[in-house]
């Protein structure tokens, strides 16, 4: 049997084709991207990757809880970043955005001193994808369900 | 699909269904305005800020959808050589267009007191701003090149460059989990909501609203350029006499 196309079958599959090649191009370009278009570092990555002192980078993560302290000139705060791998200290000289705060997300600009310490020349509040009403502060959010419970024995935070 | 081929049969669908899709969908979208200023709880940490999240999360979906839709179209018109899909490809592209800078601007609007910056360079923000470049770059291709081929609708190079456009669309989807960004993470996912109800309730109106909207705009756009070629068609005859 003779495999006849018609024209219009023909441009089908030439257009899925093209289709198929585009998005697999653009998969392998995102995919080799991956390191390059991150727009931080985590304290991990900090960690591994041998980041020289002096190199300007953004580091991002979670402000440890109870590690926020302000030092006596009252304009320089110091913390701690982590993002439950590795924990870098971190210190800066400025005004930070309101909604930064111990145990919410913060990215940094800046970069490491000879000490291992990072000094931030920016700061930025990272949000996360969790939106709720005042009243539901206090309840504990699980990662794995995505489910707000009820919290009615605090547990400390890591 | 090819039964709506016909610009007739084409028009005796679209004219009764434009005023319908205009007004519910107004009337939706004012609503779920109204209901998200007034009627839901401010967010934890963000504060009031939290309800430019009734325009903007619209605004990006439409903008996303414009350029899937402009996609669809290329591949009928390229493939099926439909011509009221070169049509709905030019109709579509300049509510994308607007839609996704409504998106840009209030993001940056809420970016401001949330993250403490207007504009950053990260995944999200930066293929959403090459999703804006797109739009404009098919408008002015669709633009010169309609009224060549008398009907109206895009040449099949606007069509090419809408389909190649498209592999930025799961890119601006997957941005926030392929790589650390500044944007938050998917908050509406197959596995639920992570916006508590009390506040993402309205979301479903302004949603639903501005999408019939949206529609209504393309199927008037579409109207109008039907009966702009009809008027060419019949300039040209009378100049031939």
């Amino acid at each position: 049997m003779a495999v006849v196309m018609k024209a219009k079958h023909q441009r089908l599959v030439l257009a899925l084709v093209a289709l198929a090649a585009l998005i697999g191009a653009g998969l392998l370009a995102a995919s080799a991207l991956r390191d390059e278009a991150a727009y931080f570092y985590t304290p991990q990555d900090a960690k591994t990757k041998h980041i020289e002192p002096g190199k300007a980078i953004r580091l991002g993560g979670m402000v440890v809880k109870g590690s926020l302290k302000r030092a006596p000139d009252g304009v320089t705060i110091n913390f701690d970043v982590t993002d439950n791998k590795a924990v870098v200290p971190a210190t800066f000289n400025g005004i930070a955005p309101d909604l930064f705060k111990e145990g919410t997300g913060v990215v940094a600009e800046g970069s490491f001193n000879p000490q291992g310490t990072f000094v931030a020349t920016n700061l930025l509040a990272k949000h996360d994808e969790r939106y709720m009403p005042p009243e539901l502060k206090g309840m504990k959010y699980d990662e794995k369900s995505r489910k707000l419970t009820a919290n009615s024995s605090p547990v400390a935070q890591p | 699909m090819h039964a709506f081929a016909n610009p007739t049969r084409f028009l005796s669908i679209a004219r009764p269904l434009t005023p319908w899709l205009f007004w519910i969908g107004l009337a939706l979208l004012i609503a779920g305005c109204v209901f998200g200023l007034i009627l839901t709880p401010a967010d934890y940490l963000q504060g009031e800020t939290v309800r430019i999240l009734y325009i903007h999360v619209p605004a990006a979906w439409l903008g996303m959808a414009g350029w899937s839709g402009i996609a669809i179209a290329a591949i009928m018109q390229l493939v099926w050589r439909h011509p009221l899909a070169a049509i709905a490809g030019r109709a579509v592209a300049a509510p994308g267009a607007l839609f996704t800078a409504i998106c840009l601007i209030t993001g940056s609007i809420w970016g401001r007191p949330t993250w403490g910056t207007w504009w950053e360079w990260d995944g999200r923000m930066t293929s959403m701003l090459v999703l804006f470049f797109l739009y404009l770059g098919y408008i002015a291709l669709a633009n010169a090149s309609a009224g060549n081929n008398g009907a109206g609708g895009v040449s099949r190079v606007a069509a090419i460059f809408g389909l190649v456009g498209a592999v930025n669309i799961p890119i601006i989807n997957r941005s926030v989990v392929w790589w650390n960004s500044l944007h938050q993470g998917p908050s509406i996912t197959l596995r639920g909501s992570t916006i508590d109800g009390s506040i993402l309730w309205p979301l479903a109106f302004t949603l639903i609203g501005f999408s019939l909207w949206f529609a209504a705009i393309v199927l008037m756009r579409m109207r109008a350029i039907l009966a702009e070629t009809k008027v060419e068609a019949r300039m040209q005859r009378l100049a031939r006499g």
